[in-house]
C-alpha cells in the first residue's frame, strides 16, 4: 500500500493537516465532538447539582473514551474488516456467557465483571455492523435473497441473546444497526416494504407476549401520563414542564427549578436533555440538535468519500446508529416516543455508552485518514 | 482480488450506497425536524401553560407521623404517655441558606450547638423538600420569642406536636427504656416508608422491642403547594393509625416499693409470678429520668449520665452479673437430696472452716466459731457456709452445674426486651473451652468448693435468680419472663393477651425433697437461726427466701477510687431470693444490692417491701370479695 501523504506536504498542506493525518485524526469530526463534549459537561455540572466530585468522575471517563477513539483510529480498516467475524464471535461468545455467569443488575443480566464491570451488548453494537460490513464487502450488491437471508441470521443471533438478558432496548438498537447496514447496501425496495409490514405484524406479538408490564406501561403512558401523574406518568409530565417552561431562552445555566429543585427524576442521564431545554430554551436544545446533526453529517461525507464498500457501510452505520440514539432520546423525554432508557450521547452521564460512541468515532477516522489520496 | 467483470459492478456499488446513504440523511434531518417542532410546540406554542404548571403549582405530598401506642402497668396506670408538644420544623427546599438559618437558630437559642452536626446529618438523611423537626420541645417562652422572629426564618416553622412523656420520671425506667432520635444505624433497619416525618424511635427495653407495634402506620396528605412551599390548598389525605397500646405485667405499686426501698443505693428487684413468668417488679437502681432523652438529651446530661459511677444507664436487672453467693445453697442441697448424697442425709459439724482431705487450706465459714451440728435445714436456714463445702466436694461440679442450669442460670432468660447477659456456671467444659494455658484448663478441687456457696466463677443475673427462685416456689415449673402482658389495638379496642411460654420443667425430683429445701426456706425466715428472721415479722403471709453475700473480686480496677470510695465499693454485694405465700406462690423476687454488706440485712428488707406491696393489697381485695 502506498500512502501520497508526503507528496500532498510538498504540495503546499499545512504542517497541521500533516501531523492531523499522521495521527488518524479527522480534526473536523473531533472539533464537533469537543463541543458536545464541553457543552455536555456544563450541562452536567448543572444536573449533577454542581457536584465536583461527580465531574471529575465523569472527566476520568471522558479522557478514557477520548484515548480509546484514538487508539482506535490507528487501525486500518483493512485489519477492521478481516478481524471483523472475530470480534463478533467473541461478543457472541460473550453474550452467551452473560446469561450464564454474568452479574445482576436491576433485574436482568447484563454485566460481565473481570476487575471492572462491562457489557458485552457495548461490543456487539460495533461488532455486529462490522461483520455485516465485512459479509456484504465481498458479494455483490444489492444483496440476493441468500445473502440477506445471511445477513438476518447475524442480526438475529445477538438480538436473540440480549433479548433474553432481558434487554429490549438495546436489542432494538442492535437489530436496527444490522438493518441500516442492509439498508446503505442496497436493499429491495420490496424487501423494505416487506420488512415494514413484517414488523407492523409483530408489533402485537411484542405486545402480548415479548414486553414486561413496565414496558406496556410507558407505552400506554406515553399517550395519557395524566392518568398517572405520580407513577408512570410523572416522568414525561415532569421532563415536559421542564422543557415548556423553559421558554425560548431559558431559565439560565444552573437556574431550572425543576432540574434543580429534584421534580425531574434522572436529570443527570436519560433525561438530561430536559435540563438543556428548561436552563438554555428553545435555542439551546435547537443548537444541540443542529450539533448533532453536523455530527451525524460529517460522518455521512466520511461514509461516501469511503473508498470501499466496508467502510462506506460501516462508516454510514455508525453515523446512522449515532443519530438514532439522539433521536430515540429527544423524542422520549420531549414526549414524542415511550420512556426506553437511551441516553443522550455523549452528555448523558455515564461510561459504558461514551466508550462505545467514541470507539465509533475512531473507527470513522480510521476510515477517513487511511484512504490512499489520489493525485488531483 | 475480484475478477474484472465486478469492476464496473464495483462502480454501480458506490452509487447504490452512495443514494442510500443520502436517504438516511434526509430521514435524519427529517426526524430532527419533529423533534424541533416538539420542542418550539412546547417551549414557545405552550410555553404560558407549562411556565405555570413550573411557576405555579406543584403536589407536595407529607407524611402524616402516627401517635406512638401508650404503656399502661397491669393496673392500668399509665406508664408512658404523649404530651402536646411544640417543636421546630424545618423544611430544607424552602431555606434559602441552611447552614446559614442553624447559624442564626443558634445565636437565638432555638437549637443547641453542640446538636449542630446532628442536625445537619439529619437533615442530609432527608429530602429536600421533607419537612424536619429540628428541636423537640419549646418552652413556652421559646415559642413566643419565635413567632417574634419568623419572618427571619422562611422554611422554619413551629408546630404543635406530641412528644413522649413518663408521668412516673425515672420510675421502671430500664423496664420502659427511652426514646431517641432516629440514628443512620436505625435507618438502616427501618422501612423509610413507616418511618416518613417520625424523628424519634424507641432505644431500649419496651420503647425498643415493642417498636413495631408501638409505632403505627403513617398517614400522608398531598397538598397543592405554590413554588414557595406555601400550600393552595390540600389535596387527598389519609389519616395515620395510632400505634398499639402496651399492657406490661408490671405492678406499678410493687415497682415504687421496691425503688423507694433501694433508696439510692445500686442494685436491682426483680419479681415475678411463679405460675405465668409475668414480670412484676424490674428495677435497676440507680435509674435514669428516660424524659430527659425525650427531643433530645444535651451532650452534657448525657456524658454526666455516661460517666456517673453508679452507672444509671447500665441495666442490672438484665445484665448486671452478680457472684449469686449463698441464695443458690437451697438449688445446691437440692441436687444433694436428688443425687441421695451421704451429705444431705447426716449431720456434720461445723467448726468454722473446712478443708479438703489431706490439705491444710481452710475454706472459712462466715461464722468464725462455726455452727456446731446442721443437718441441711440448718445449713440452708443459717446459711452454714461448711456444710455446702462439704456437700459441693461430694456431688462434685459434675453435679452442681446441671442442677443449676436446670434452673436457668447461666443462661438468657428469653425475656421479650433484647440484650441480656448470660451470666455462667462454669464446668469442667468451660474450663478447657476458655482458658489459654494448660495448667489453667484443669477443674481444681478447690473451685468446686466454693461454687458450692455460689462463689469463683458463678456468675448470674438478678432476671435469672428471680427466675430459679420461681421455680423453687412452683416445685419445677418454668416459665419464660415476659414483660408485656397484651397489646391493645387502640382503634377496635381488642386486646391480644401474650401467651405464657412454659419451659421444661425440672422433672425427677421427688416432692420430698421439694418440700425439704421449701421448709428449709421457711426456716431462713421462722427458725430461731434463721439468717433472715427479722424479716418475717408480723408478716401476714408466709414465706420462705434465702439471703447471700457476695465478695466483690473487681477490686484491681478501682485503684483511681479515693480510699472512702474504694472501702464502700470494697464491701460484699447483698443478695437475697424469696417467694410468697409458700402454699399458692404468687410471687418469687430477687434483690441484689450492690456492696450492700449482708444479704440477710439489707437485700432482705427490701424484698419484704416488695412482697408487701403486692400481696397485701390482694389479699385484702380477697378478703373483701369473700365478705360480700
Amino acid at each position: 500500500m502506498i500512502f501520497i501523504d508526503d507528496k500532498r506536504n510538498s504540495s503546499g498542506q499545512s504542517n497541521l493537516d500533516y501531523i492531523l493525518q499522521r495521527l488518524h485524526i479527522d480534526p473536523i469530526l473531533l472539533a464537533l465532538v469537543f463541543a458536545t463534549l464541553l457543552a455536555g459537561g456544563a450541562i452536567l455540572y448543572s444536573a449533577s447539582d454542581a457536584s465536583s466530585g461527580f465531574m471529575y468522575g465523569q472527566s476520568l471517563k471522558i479522557l478514557l473514551a477520548l484515548g480509546i477513539m484514538l487508539l482506535i483510529a490507528q487501525i486500518n480498516p483493512a485489519w477492521m474488516r478481516r478481524g471483523s467475524p472475530w470480534l463478533y464471535a467473541a461478543g457472541l461468545a460473550m453474550l452467551a456467557f452473560v446469561l450464564i455467569g454474568g452479574v445482576s443488575g436491576g433485574g436482568a443480566q447484563r454485566w460481565i465483571d473481570i476487575g471492572f464491570r462491562f457489557q458485552p451488548s457495548e461490543i456487539m453494537k460495533l461488532a455486529l455492523p462490522a461483520v455485516l460490513a465485512w459479509l456484504l464487502h465481498s458479494r455483490a450488491l444489492p444483496p440476493s435473497p441468500l445473502l440477506i437471508i445471511s445477513t438476518l441470521i447475524l442480526i438475529a443471533v445477538p438480538m436473540v441473546l440480549v433479548l433474553l438478558q432481558p434487554d429490549l432496548g438495546t436489542a432494538i438498537l442492535i437489530g436496527l444497526t444490522g438493518a441500516t447496514i442492509v439498508f446503505l447496501a442496497g436493499l429491495g425496495l420490496i424487501y423494505i416494504f416487506s420488512a415494514i409490514a413484517i414488523v407492523g405484524a409483530a408489533l402485537p406479538v411484542l405486545w402480548f407476549f415479548v414486553m414486561h408490564d413496565y414496558q406496556k406501561r410507558r407505552v400506554l403512558t406515553l399517550f395519557d401520563p395524566e392518568k398517572d401523574p405520580l407513577g408512570a406518568g410523572y416522568h414525561i409530565i415532569q421532563s415536559k414542564i421542564a422543557i415548556g417552561s423553559g421558554g425560548v431562552f431559558g431559565k439560565g445555566w444552573l437556574s431550572g427549578s425543576q432540574g434543580q429543585l429534584e421534580f425531574l427524576p434522572e436529570r443527570s442521564t436519560d433525561f438530561i436533555f430536559a435540563i438543556i431545554g428548561e436552563e438554555f430554551g428553545l435555542f439551546g436544545a435547537i443548537s444541540i440538535l443542529l450539533l448533532y446533526l453536523a455530527i451525524v453529517g460529517r460522518g455521512f461525507y466520511i461514509a461516501a468519500t469511503a473508498q470501499d464498500t466496508f467502510s462506506r457501510l460501516l462508516a454510514g452505520s455508525i453515523s446512522f446508529t449515532f443519530f438514532f440514539y439522539v433521536f430515540v432520546n429527544s423524542a422520549m423525554v420531549t414526549g414524542l416516543i415511550p420512556v426506553v432508557g437511551v441516553p443522550l450521547p455523549l452528555i448523558s452521564a455515564g461510561g459504558t455508552s461514551l466508550v462505545t460512541l467514541m470507539a465509533g468515532f475512531g473507527i470513522l477516522m480510521s476510515i477517513h485518514t487511511h484512504r490512499r489520496l489520489l493525485p488531483r | 482480488m475480484r475478477p474484472l467483470s465486478q469492476l464496473k459492478n464495483h462502480w454501480q456499488e458506490q452509487q447504490l450506497t452512495g443514494s442510500r446513504i443520502a436517504i438516511c440523511a434526509a430521514i435524519a434531518i427529517i426526524l430532527t425536524m419533529i423533534v424541533i417542532a416538539q420542542l418550539v410546540n412546547l417551549q414557545l406554542v405552550r410555553y404560558e401553560y407549562y411556565s405555570a404548571q413550573s411557576q405555579g403549582n406543584r403536589i407536595r405530598v407529607k407524611a402524616l407521623p402516627p401517635t406512638r401506642g401508650l404503656i399502661y402497668d397491669r393496673n392500668g396506670d399509665v406508664l408512658a404517655e404523649n404530651l402536646p408538644a411544640w417543636h421546630i420544623d424545618l423544611t430544607p427546599e424552602q431555606v434559602p441558606d441552611i447552614e446559614d438559618t442553624l447559624n442564626r437558630l443558634v445565636q437565638e437559642k432555638l437549637i443547641r450547638a453542640d446538636k449542630l452536626d446532628a442536625t445537619r446529618e439529619l437533615i442530609k438523611s432527608r429530602r429536600r423538600f421533607e419537612t424536619i423537626a429540628i428541636r423537640q420541645r419549646l418552652s413556652e417562652e421559646d415559642v413566643a420569642r419565635f413567632a417574634v422572629l419568623r419572618p427571619y426564618f422562611p422554611g422554619v416553622e413551629v408546630r404543635a406536636g406530641l412528644a413522649r412523656n413518663y408521668p412516673n420520671g425515672s420510675i421502671a425506667s430500664h423496664a420502659l427504656g427511652y426514646m431517641g432520635a432516629i440514628s443512620i444505624d436505625d435507618k438502616d433497619r427501618l422501612d423509610a416508608a413507616t418511618y416518613a416525618g417520625t424523628s424519634y424511635i424507641g432505644k431500649t427495653a419496651v420503647e425498643r422491642s415493642y417498636e413495631a407495634d408501638l409505632h403505627g402506620t403513617p398517614g400522608r396528605s398531598e397538598e397543592l403547594v405554590n413554588v414557595h412551599g406555601r400550600i393552595i390548598r390540600p389535596l387527598n389525605s389519609e389519616l395515620s393509625l395510632p400505634g398499639k397500646d402496651i399492657i406490661l405485667t408490671l405492678d406499678l405499686p410493687s415497682q415504687l416499693a421496691a425503688e423507694q426501698a433501694l433508696n439510692g443505693r445500686r442494685g436491682s428487684v426483680v419479681a415475678v409470678d411463679p405460675n405465668t413468668g409475668e414480670v412484676l417488679v424490674f428495677a435497676s437502681a440507680p435509674a435514669f429520668n428516660p424524659n430527659q432523652f425525650t427531643g433530645g438529651i444535651s451532650t452534657k446530661n448525657y456524658k454526666a449520665l455516661r460517666d456517673d459511677l453508679d452507672q444509671p444507664l447500665f441495666n442490672r436487672a438484665l445484665r448486671g452479673r452478680y457472684p449469686p453467693g449463698s441464695t443458690i445453697k437451697p438449688i445446691i442441697g437440692l441436687a444433694g437430696l436428688d443425687q441421695k448424697a451421704a451429705t444431705a442425709g447426716r449431720k456434720i459439724l461445723c467448726r468454722g472452716y473446712y478443708s479438703l482431705p489431706g490439705k491444710t487450706h481452710r475454706y472459712r465459714d462466715w461464722k468464725p466459731e462455726g455452727h456446731g451440728m446442721v443437718d441441711l435445714h440448718d445449713a440452708i436456714a443459717q446459711s452454714c457456709d461448711t456444710y455446702f463445702y462439704e456437700l459441693a466436694v461430694e456431688l462434685d461440679i459434675d453435679n452442681i452445674a446441671p442442677m443449676l442450669k436446670q434452673f436457668g442460670l447461666g443462661e438468657p432468660t428469653g425475656i421479650d426486651i433484647g440484650g441480656e447477659a448470660a451470666g455462667l456456671i462454669p464446668s469442667r467444659e468451660w474450663k478447657r473451652a476458655n482458658f489459654r494455658d494448660q495448667q489453667d484448663q484443669v477443674w481444681f478441687p478447690g473451685e468446686t468448693v466454693i461454687t458450692g456457696i455460689g462463689q469463683g466463677y458463678l456468675l448470674t443475673t438478678p432476671l435469672q435468680l428471680a427466675e430459679a427462685t420461681a421455680a423453687l416456689a412452683t416445685r419445677g415449673k418454668r416459665f419464660q419472663p415476659i414483660l408485656v402482658k397484651a397489646i391493645k389495638d387502640s382503634l377496635s379496642g381488642e386486646i391480644s393477651e401474650q401467651p405464657h411460654i412454659e419451659k421444661a420443667a425440672i422433672s425427677g425430683i421427688s416432692q420430698r425433697d421439694w418440700n425439704e429445701i421449701i421448709e428449709a426456706m421457711r426456716g431462713v425466715i421462722t427458725d430461731p437461726k434463721g439468717t433472715a428472721r427479722s424479716i418475717g415479722y408480723q408478716a401476714p403471709y408466709t414465706l420462705a427466701g434465702k439471703s447471700g453475700t457476695a465478695q466483690v473480686f473487681t477490686l484491681a480496677q478501682d485503684t483511681e477510687y479515693d480510699a472512702e470510695e474504694v472501702t464502700e465499693r470494697m464491701r460484699d454485694h447483698a443478695l437475697f431470693v424469696a417467694f410468697a405465700p409458700i402454699e399458692e406462690p404468687q410471687i418469687a423476687i430477687a434483690v441484689v444490692v450492690e456492696n450492700g454488706g449482708s444479704g440477710s440485712g439489707v437485700a432482705a428488707p427490701i424484698a419484704r417491701a416488695v412482697m408487701d406491696a403486692y400481696l397485701i393489697p390482694r389479699e385484702l381485695a380477697g378478703m373483701e370479695a369473700s365478705a360480700q
